[in-house]
């Protein structure tokens, strides 16, 4: 099984830590190795940030090389153009436009929304995602979250899973 | 926690819990990013973690707790080893007790640093023993052995970790927790500790004997491994570099180093001559190309651009090719910027509007360099805007000197201002001087840490706090108030003109809590008055 390369980019503040905290947390409790690092020295105060999650049978660097990457999530419209560069040809772009975010309870969770939309192309079981969200958030935020997720999920279904391509 | 266990942890959850299962007794270390969260850690597993007011009061409290027989862990960016290398070179000569690890946390490509100083080099020089982990799991086990060479030779040891060891998420097995804690005690030892010339003297020759014997440990049975693969290319490297490496050319054979101060030059050697093309990868500069260099090794290093920034994969793959061409320069993210509601921003607005010649420090206020502020004209190190901006005084014509002003923050003055503003009563320039505190209550900067002047601890409890302004009294400074940047019957401006008007010593304390950290310290004070009154313990957030 070849290596899964996900990038996950916004600004500060947005989430893109925690949501790929969630996504290594279930990518790894399915058995897999896991990697995933990101640079947050100033993130806090609203700067770009980026994350890389990567899993597999077996994973060196814990960083996605540049236009190898299989997903590119997202988080902010302003972002999409300085991250494309990370997604491989045939790669899958997945942006808040993806989302119908008035139907999100809280704006904060579009950062687990996103995730539900990558979740279709991905082959772990919902149970695993929910395990995720309840280990890795505090508790009176799992429900909003759960609620993001399957919307990000049904909206992730609508746009469908794209053909296996080498890699995913 | 279970041996065994399959755990998905940060180079730096990975060195607390080590530190925790290897019998710690007390850690220490001031904030710096990567190395910020593994105190933090070693707190939330229920170990004793400590800020120190800066990385030099931290190393040596460790080393009285080695000398007490116990063991300590000592946290720092690459930077702070700056500030703690005083004692680190005579500890080296000492003849230590309980094991001292020291983490240096380096930052190649600066994510969150002043430069990218290559820490390697601290090794060599002061001659103590440096082990650098490959992935989470490799700090785990690297602290564990850290802590082992450590107490078998007396001598500190530094576990050399960067950014993508630091904050990578990776798999870790913890091993067994060690049994039989060492017990404290104190045994007189005068030569092995009372570094006079007389004894520093042996002790000196004493240290390269140690390190001698521990460059054939490592060559014995060292933390050092090879990965086998096709004989026509071998790759030598250490750190993160490791993975990068065996990606880029999965079909080479890759012998990682793990110890790589003193280097297992036995080992180097066979590695070199079982392959017909050997390249050194290294991240930063070019230690180890030129220490095989130096021994008559034909190998290759890195063309020289690839010294700066860190390394990766594609990077990898270009050093194996010996491409030099340029590299395209990744698109400009958006820069960080002061939080909305931030007190700095009153500050520096009035410091650009003004004109000063702003001698600026370093923590979130540096961002007033940046648009729309613009107002910072100096930042080196921690401590510098007073030292700097003293100099600029002595020095400008009077009209220009009466334009100089030092900002620091609250925590980066008690880390190192002090001596600063002794500098500053002892030998005054001719037109006095301001010293501008940005105090908001916490080191922002790093993730809002405690710090001596908050007066709370590392896990938020209450201890006694140091009254910046009674301090700078108590030191001589003429001048001292405290005002709120935010509100408008405290006048900050009126009152920083007055000061820069004045042709004497002050220091203008502009004080407000980090907008990010207030409902904290809101939290943490609520929690001290019920602790005080007995219905409620602090929280450990
Ligand atoms: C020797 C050294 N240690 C640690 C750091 C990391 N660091 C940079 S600024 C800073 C302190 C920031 O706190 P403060 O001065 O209170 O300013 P704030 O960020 O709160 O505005 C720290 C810990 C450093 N740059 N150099
Ligand atoms: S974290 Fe605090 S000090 Fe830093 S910019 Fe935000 S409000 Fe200001």
């Amino acid at each position: 099984m070849a290596v899964t390369n996900i990038v996950l980019a916004g600004l500060g503040g947005q989430g893109v830590v925690t949501a790929s905290d969630l996504l290594s947390t279930a990518a790894f409790s399915t058995g897999l190795q896991v990697k995933k690092s990101e640079v947050h020295g100033m993130s806090q105060r609203g700067g770009s940030v980026t994350s890389d999650v990567r899993f597999g049978e077996q994973v060196f660097s814990p960083m996605v090389p540049d236009g190898e990457a299989d997903f590119l999530l997202v988080f902010e419209p302003s972002q999409v153009e300085i991250n494309r560069h990370w997604l491989r040809p045939g790669g899958m772009l997945i942006t808040p436009d993806d989302i119908p975010e008035g139907s999100l309870r809280n704006r904060k969770s579009l950062n687990v929304a996103l995730l539900g939309a990558l979740s279709v192309q991905l082959d772990f079981d919902e149970a695993t995602w929910m395990q995720a969200i309840r280990t890795r958030l505090p508790e009176k935020i799992h429900a909003i979250n759960e609620q993001a997720f399957a919307i990000g999920r049904g909206a992730g279904e609508r746009l469908g899973r794209k053909t296996q391509t080498e890699g995913v | 926690m279970a041996t065994n266990q399959r755990l998905l942890l940060s180079g730096n959850e990975a060195v607390a819990l080590a530190a925790l299962h290897a019998g710690t007794h007390l850690g220490t270390g001031y904030p710096g990013t990567p190395s910020t969260e593994i105190l933090e850690a070693l707190d939330q597993l229920g170990g004793r973690a400590q800020w120190a007011p800066n990385e030099k009061v931290a190393l040596e409290v460790a080393l009285g707790v080695s000398l007490a027989r116990g063991r300590s862990l000592v946290t720092m960016k690459h930077v702070g080893v700056n500030v703690a290398a005083d004692p680190l070179f005579t500890a080296a000569y000492m003849d230590l007790v309980g094991g001292l690890v020291l983490i240096s946390a380096d930052d190649p490509g600066m994510a969150s640093s002043q430069n990218e100083q290559d820490n390697r080099h601290y090794a060599r020089a002061a001659g103590v023993p440096m082990l650098e982990p490959a992935d989470a799991q490799e700090a785990y086990d690297f602290t564990r052995t850290a802590f082992e060479l450590s107490e078998r030779w007396g001598i500190p040891v530094i576990l050399r970790m960067t950014t993508r060891i630091c904050h990578a998420r990776t798999q870790v097995r913890p091993g067994p927790t060690r049994p039989g804690a060492l017990q404290p005690g104190f045994q007189r030892d005068i030569p092995g500790r009372v570094m006079i010339p007389a004894h520093a003297r042996p002790a000196h020759r004493k240290l390269r004997d140690k390190l001698a014997q521990i460059a054939r440990w490592n060559d014995a049975e060292g933390p050092n491994r090879v990965y086998d693969g096709d004989r026509r290319l071998g790759i030598i490297a250490s750190g993160v570099s490791v993975m990068h490496a065996r990606e880029a050319a999965p079909e080479a054979r890759v012998l990682s180093l793990g110890l790589t101060w003193p280097l297992p030059m036995e080992t180097l050697r066979r590695f070199v001559g079982e392959v017909d093309r050997c390249v050194v990868i290294e991240e930063g500069d070019h230690l180890v190309y030129e220490a095989l260099r130096a021994d008559g090794l034909a190998v290759e290093g890195k063309p020289e651009m690839y010294r700066f920034g860190e390394l990766n994969v594609p990077r990898v793959r270009r050093i194996l090719a010996g491409d030099t061409s340029p590299e395209a320069a990744p698109p400009a993210g958006k820069p960080p910027e002061l939080c909305k509601g931030c007190s700095h921003r009153e500050v520096f607005e009035v410091l650009g509007r003004l004109k000063y010649i702003v001698a600026g420090d370093i923590g979130c206020y540096t961002l007033g360099v940046l648009p729309p502020f613009e107002a910072m004209d100096t930042c080196v190190d921690m401590g510098a805007a007073i030292g700097v901006g003293l100099g600029l005084r002595h020095t400008l014509p009077p009209e220009e000197a009466r334009r100089v002003v030092s900002v620091i923050g609250d925590s980066t003055f008690v880390h190192s201002g002090l001596t600063g503003i002794a500098e500053m009563v002892y030998n005054p320039p001719p037109t006095g001087h301001v010293v501008l505190i940005v105090d908001n209550d916490t080191t922002a900067m790093t993730g809002r840490q405690e710090h001596p002047g908050t007066g709370r601890a590392l896990n938020h409890a209450p201890t006694q706090k140091m009254d910046l302004a009674q301090v700078c009294r108590a030191m001589g400074v003429k001048n001292v108030q405290v005002v709120d940047p935010q509100k408008p019957e405290d006048d900050f401006e009126g009152v920083l003109r007055d000061l820069m008007g004045r042709d004497e010593l002050s220091v203008l304390i502009a004080r407000r809590p980090c907008v990010l950290a207030a409902p904290m310290i809101r939290r943490y004070e609520q929690a001290a008055r019920e602790g005080a009154t007995g219905s409620a313990q602090a929280p450990t957030p």
